[in-house]
């Protein structure tokens, strides 16, 4: 699993069977600093996330059993909604904001 | 498995069955050498691991599965020991 930050959203009206009422959003990868990481990419959503949430994804296959239909093959999935992030050595203590 | 530094913890609210009761961990893959290898992910903890220890992290499906006991758990990364010593052949 690793940390991401919504960015954005992508409406298909035809998708993939077992992907309906399956939220997809634009998702940019953050290192443990929470700075940008890679490309932005596009992930099935199971935690109601908003723009500009900090997040946490499971990228495997795995990430397919937090969806509501059973063994859909996707590579990436939100699993939670980020409160916190500590890193002490890097002076990381990121909350956030309420 | 590969050897990891633990470099912090997320706090974030249980979502998923499987991340109940146990610390999500921010790990650094590590080579024997304690160089960096590879981006942080965030592992579940089996083990009552902390910041600065040294971990064995198992990153496959069906193991993190068993581990934790969850058939349709939507996790690979489980952390699964806390290294002492690592002895490494001198070249």
């Amino acid at each position: 699993m690793f940390l991401g930050r919504v960015i954005g959203r992508v409406v298909c009206t035809r998708k993939a069977e077992g992907l309906e009422g399956v939220a997809l959003q634009i998702v940019q990868r953050l290192d443990e600093a929470m700075h940008d990481l890679g490309t932005p990419f596009v992930a099935c959503d199971t935690a109601q996330s908003g723009l500009g949430d900090v997040v946490f994804l499971e990228d495997g296959r795995e990430g397919c059993y937090a969806l509501p239909v059973f063994l859909v093959p996707v590579d990436a999935v939100i699993l939670g909604h980020v409160e916190e992030v500590t890193v002490p050595d890097r002076g990381i203590a990121w909350r956030e904001a309420r | 498995m590969f050897l990891a530094r633990v470099i912090g913890h997320v706090v974030a609210p249980v979502n998923h069955r499987v991340f109940e009761g146990h610390k999500l961990l921010l790990v650094r893959p590590v080579d024997p050498q304690e160089k960096p290898a590879g981006a942080a992910v965030i592992a579940v903890d089996r083990v009552d691991a902390g910041v600065g220890d040294r971990v064995l992290v198992i990153h496959e499906g069906s193991s993190a599965r068993d581990l934790t006991g969850e058939p349709n758990g939507p996790l690979r990364a489980v952390i699964v020991g806390v290294v002492d010593d690592v002895e490494l052949e001198t070249p």
